[in-house]
């Protein structure tokens, strides 16, 4: 595993409230360099909330995340987020929606993005002229035009019909394996965590739940080990699921 | 090529039959001239006034108070609706005064604004720039307010903070909301310059119209109406060609589908 390229993350018994309501109640993670690591849980487990805390968008109520042992403070610039909407900004043309990721400004490195997502040929089009596959993939370009060293994906591929979906995983994996950045990606669908991380984390009622390694070999096939695998995740998720709604009635009764 | 030209011309139908048919029906008597001269008599009048040098002036001194208080009110409208849209201290302090004076019909001020400027420019500028700053502010603050939280976020992630993030997000996502606003505010202007030089004027179209009322002569009345038409037009057709260059990427101005 290369070290010179992806950020170390490391999460100290993080906790973060919205008033009374506690989101996380303490977490604890280490990430290494380079490493792809998918977070899976129902809806409001706190994921998408843990990613923000990550990106900068957040503070933390409790506890630290460190960068390369170094604490986070705000936006880190060697972090880049692909949110589930592609977020263009829809009076650019593609490739100037591009080269905002490009810390330079620099028009040929945006055109170089461009050409490895396979949008080359869109470069003059305006945003709203394309589909969502395609938005996606611009997006893609901008985050990874700026040569993130940490890569945060807040369910980008949700809203993609499953054929593009399957495209898209191929193409991240693709440019991960290229440029080693560190990558984060919160999930709700356990076989796309299956397909491309090699550290599976679910995170229940704001706290890790199961830490599970993926040791299987890339690109992934849809196999015995991965289908066995994926149940084992899906049936903790349902039994978490019950006994959250278990809980819940005992609580009415 | 033919399909594109008279596509174009088709917005002048309307307006050209109901001058022919106007022309027609004054022709033969059934419209009495002293209700409504015939356009060509209309047409003579305005060449008569051109000849003597009249026209152009009044045309010129009608233009330039409409668009100075134009310029006047839209900046200070734009710049309170940019401040009190970045700004929620600024907000708290401006905006609701801003929507008490909002209330008060600004054509009820002009008893005061001749008491206190007199019938001279000044009165007509002030009354322009009033009328137009409520909707360039309220367009603008507005559209600073709905520009997408999602996109300013994107922009904070991608490192652009204070003048880029204004230039490069918020203001492009505001730009729609604000033309809306200057458009508007295009009409607002016509309507309380007309007002304002029908009351009190030296020169102008409205005083060319109050002039003319006091002599009968309808053909120089109904000639400032139609001038006011014309010149209403060309200001919304400025409006429109500022949305169309600025607002390119919204698929509601774009002319053809594909770029």
């Amino acid at each position: 595993m290369s070290t010179d390229k992806g950020l170390d993350l490391s999460i100290r018994s993080v906790t973060k409230h919205f008033g009374q309501l506690q989101v996380l109640k303490g977490i604890d993670l280490e990430i290494e360099p380079g490493e792809f690591v998918a977070i899976v849980g129902r809806s409001g487990c706190g994921k998408s909330t843990l990613l923000r805390l990550i990106a900068g968008l957040e503070e933390p109520t409790d506890g630290e995340i460190l960068i390369d042992n170094q604490k986070i403070n705000g936006v880190h610039k060697e972090i880049r987020v692909l949110f589930q909407d592609a977020r263009l900004l829809p009076w650019k043309k593609v490739l100037d929606n591009v080269r905002i990721g490009v810390r330079s400004g620099s028009i040929e490195i945006a055109r170089e993005a461009l050409q490895e997502v396979g949008l080359a040929d869109r470069a003059e089009a305006w945003p709203s002229v394309l589909s969502g596959g395609q938005k996606q993939r611009v997006a893609l370009a901008r985050a990874l035009a700026g040569k993130p060293k940490l890569l945060l994906l807040d369910e980008p591929l949700g809203a993609l019909d499953a054929l593009t979906r399957i495209k898209m995983q191929s193409l991240i994996e693709k440019l991960w394996r290229e440029q080693k950045f560190t990558s984060l990606l919160v999930t709700h669908d356990v076989t796309e965590a299956v397909t491309l991380a090699d550290r599976i984390i679910m995170i229940e009622e704001g706290r890790v739940a199961l830490d599970l390694r993926v040791p299987l070999p890339r690109p992934r096939e849809r196999n015995s080990h991965f289908l066995q695998l994926e149940k084992v995740i899906l049936s903790k998720l349902l039994v978490e699921e019950n006994d959250h709604i278990d809980s819940r009635q005992n609580q009415v009764i | 090529m033919k399909q594109l030209s008279l596509q174009s011309l088709a917005p002048w139908g309307i307006p050209v039959l109901v001058m022919v048919l106007w022309q027609i029906l004054g022709q033969y008597g059934l419209i009495s001239n002293q209700v409504l001269p015939t356009p060509s008599e209309v047409l003579k009048a305005a060449i008569q006034l051109t000849e003597k040098g009249e026209l152009l002036s009044f045309i010129q001194a009608s233009t330039g108070r409409a668009f100075l208080g134009f310029l006047i009110g839209g900046s200070i409208g734009f710049t309170l609706g940019i401040l009190n849209g970045l700004s929620r201290i600024a907000e708290k302090l401006t905006d609701s005064s801003i929507q008490m004076i909002r209330n008060i019909p600004h054509l009820a001020m002009i008893p005061l604004v001749i008491l206190w400027f007199g019938i001279g420019e000044e009165a007509k500028v002030f009354l322009v720039s009033l009328g137009v700053f409520f909707p360039v502010y309220l367009n603008t603050f507005h559209g600073m307010r709905s520009v997408d939280p999602g996109l300013i976020e994107m922009g904070k992630v991608y490192g652009l903070r204070g003048w880029k993030l204004f230039w490069q997000v918020i203001l492009p996502g505001a730009l729609s909301s604000i033309l809306v606003g200057i458009r508007y505010a295009l009409g607002i202007m016509w309507l309380t310059l007309i007002v304002a030089e029908t009351i009190s004027a030296d020169s102008g179209i409205g005083y060319m119209a109050m002039n003319a009322r006091e002599f009968m002569q309808m053909d120089v009345v109904v000639l400032s109406i139609l001038l006011y038409a014309l010149l209403g037009k060309l200001s919304d057709w400025i409006a429109s060609l500022m949305e169309r260059k600025w607002l390119q990427w919204h698929h509601h101005y774009r002319k053809t589908i594909m770029n």
